[in-house]
């Protein structure tokens, strides 16, 4: 059995010189929550965007036992859903119908089955009624859900979320929650909010200066005060 | 993660980098210039005005190669004033029959295309040297010197700002899908549709980063206007340009009027 992310002495620096992630090896079970968390710049972004080959960098980076290489791209965009911070930049077609159906049709599926796939995906969000709306005029909540069915309805087996609750009012990060908590699939999410970690992912991997600085048991990781501390972190 | 390419400021430490930007804008300016007014097919002039344009490049220490090679840019433009080779009247050089076409080339109009195209080339290079040797924010300030309406100063100096956010902006779009453009687990389907469908992806994408502009300048004005903002742009009052500075000018300017009166001796 594969693992679904394996990634192994992988290093990457930017071509100003920066280097943003040193010798990062992590390995991710099928089926595992996993929470991301570290200061800012600290090479979360960076290092998710080497799972489906948007950066490339030193190292092997394996998804779904697929090596992310040059060949296989297309494969691995579609088995790992990438969820951007910002879901401005994920929105980017007329309608909420568009945007969701937009992994489904680039793979050139059937017409019946993208809109088989759309519904399912927005109904996975609870978003089933909101199909004809205008990405542009929906809330940061609203956003955030659509966002997320855009991905599923690639039907990935790994969901990737860069700070999924940021600038989330209590009531929409809460039923984020609530959905992330329903959704089967192995998750990794880089995050600043301790509490939803604390709540929702087993397993805490610390990031800091591009190298993994801590990779454990949240509960564990959590009591270690002088750790949390040593990295910017605060219990949550 | 940001880009940078975009801004064509290269530091260093030369006689041009530290010469006063309002100076350099003004001789800049009035080389264009000099190349606009000579006229055609006054080579010995051309080759003094490559003269003095070279030693300022060489001066400036941003390498040769450098402004060469972005100076190429030129070339594309310079298309645009081919006709002029057919249709200046003058001397017959070659006659080109293609089918029933016949297109006569004649000696003056290839000497006017030629002199446009090496003084396009050598204007393009002063520009380039320009932009390499002067901060952007430098550069306002000395358009601002040389009484550029304020207004448009500003709008330069808004679009330079939010063109890197936009720039970024439309890499993050891009990105996003990228991520979402994968295959099927179906080998025999293949990945993008068509053409069409990819060319209204990105009119989409367009669409929208325009829009987000438009909401973007609504806030940036409002943050303005609470700021204090009345549409009347004030700045810090300009220090004096030192004699050195002066010197330099009235130097290149002089260099500059001579070359032009020259010029017409020589041109045609």
């Amino acid at each position: 059995m594969h693992h679904s992310i394996e990634i192994e002495h992988l290093s990457y620096s930017y071509p100003d010189g920066h280097q943003a992630l040193q010798d990062v090896s992590l390995s991710i079970k099928p089926g595992e929550k996993v929470a991301l968390v570290g200061p800012n710049g600290a090479g979360k972004s960076t290092l998710i965007l080497h799972l489906n080959g948007i950066l490339r960098g030193e190292g092997s980076v394996c998804v779904c036992g697929l090596e992310v290489s040059p060949g296989n791209v297309g494969r691995v965009r579609a088995m790992v859903g990438l969820v951007f911070q910002a879901p401005d930049d994920q929105l980017f077609s007329p309608t909420v119908f568009e945007d969701v159906a937009f992994g489904p049709l680039y793979q050139g599926l059937p017409p019946g089955e993208v809109s088989a796939r759309v519904e399912e995906a927005l109904r996975a969000v609870h978003m089933s009624a909101y199909a004809r709306r205008v990405s542009h005029h929906l809330s940061m909540g609203e956003k955030k859900r659509i966002a997320i069915a855009t991905v599923l309805s690639m039907k990935p087996e790994v969901l990737v979320l860069d700070e999924p609750t940021a600038g989330l009012d209590p009531r929409s990060r809460r039923s984020l929650i609530r959905l992330l908590g329903e959704l089967p699939l192995t998750m990794l999410a880089s995050t600043h909010d301790m509490r939803m970690v604390r709540e929702l992912f087993p397993r805490m991997v610390i990031l800091d200066e591009g190298r993994v600085a801590a990779d454990g048991l949240t509960d564990v990781l959590m009591e270690d005060t002088a750790l949390l501390e040593a990295h910017g972190l605060e219990r949550g | 993660m940001h880009i940078h390419f975009l801004d064509p400021y290269r530091s260093g430490n030369s006689l041009i980098h530290r010469l006063d930007p309002r100076v350099k804008l003004v001789l800049a300016l009035a080389f264009i210039l000099t190349c606009a007014l000579t006229p055609p097919g006054a080579w010995p002039i051309y080759i003094l005005l490559f003269a003095s344009i070279l030693a300022i490049e060489i001066l400036s220490a941003l390498g040769l190669g450098y402004v060469l090679k972005r100076a190429v840019l030129a070339f594309p433009f310079v298309l645009a004033a081919l006709p002029i080779i057919f249709t200046t009247p003058g001397t017959v050089w070659q006659e080109l029959g293609i089918s029933r076409w016949e297109l006569i080339i004649t000696l003056p109009g290839l000497v006017r295309f030629l002199s446009i195209a090496f003084k396009s080339w050598l204007s393009v290079q002063a520009a380039i040297v320009l932009a390499a040797s002067t901060p952007f924010p430098e550069l306002l300030v000395a358009m601002r010197a040389v009484r550029i309406p304020r207004l448009l100063v500003a709008i330069f100096g808004l679009m330079w700002r939010y063109l890197f956010v936009l720039a970024d902006e439309a890499l993050r779009l891009i990105r996003a899908r990228a991520a979402r453009s994968g295959n099927s687990n179906q080998p025999s389907i293949k990945a993008g549709r068509d053409l069409v469908w990819r060319a209204r992806v990105t009119g989409g994408m367009a669409g929208n980063l325009f829009l987000r502009a438009l909401e973007r300048s609504d806030r940036i004005y409002l943050a303005m206007v609470s700021r204090g903002y009345d549409g009347e742009v004030r700045t810090l009052p300009l220090p004096a340009i030192t004699s050195a500075n002066w010197l330099g000018l009235l130097a290149g300017l002089a260099i500059l009027g001579i070359l032009l009166s020259l010029s017409f001796l020589f041109g045609s």
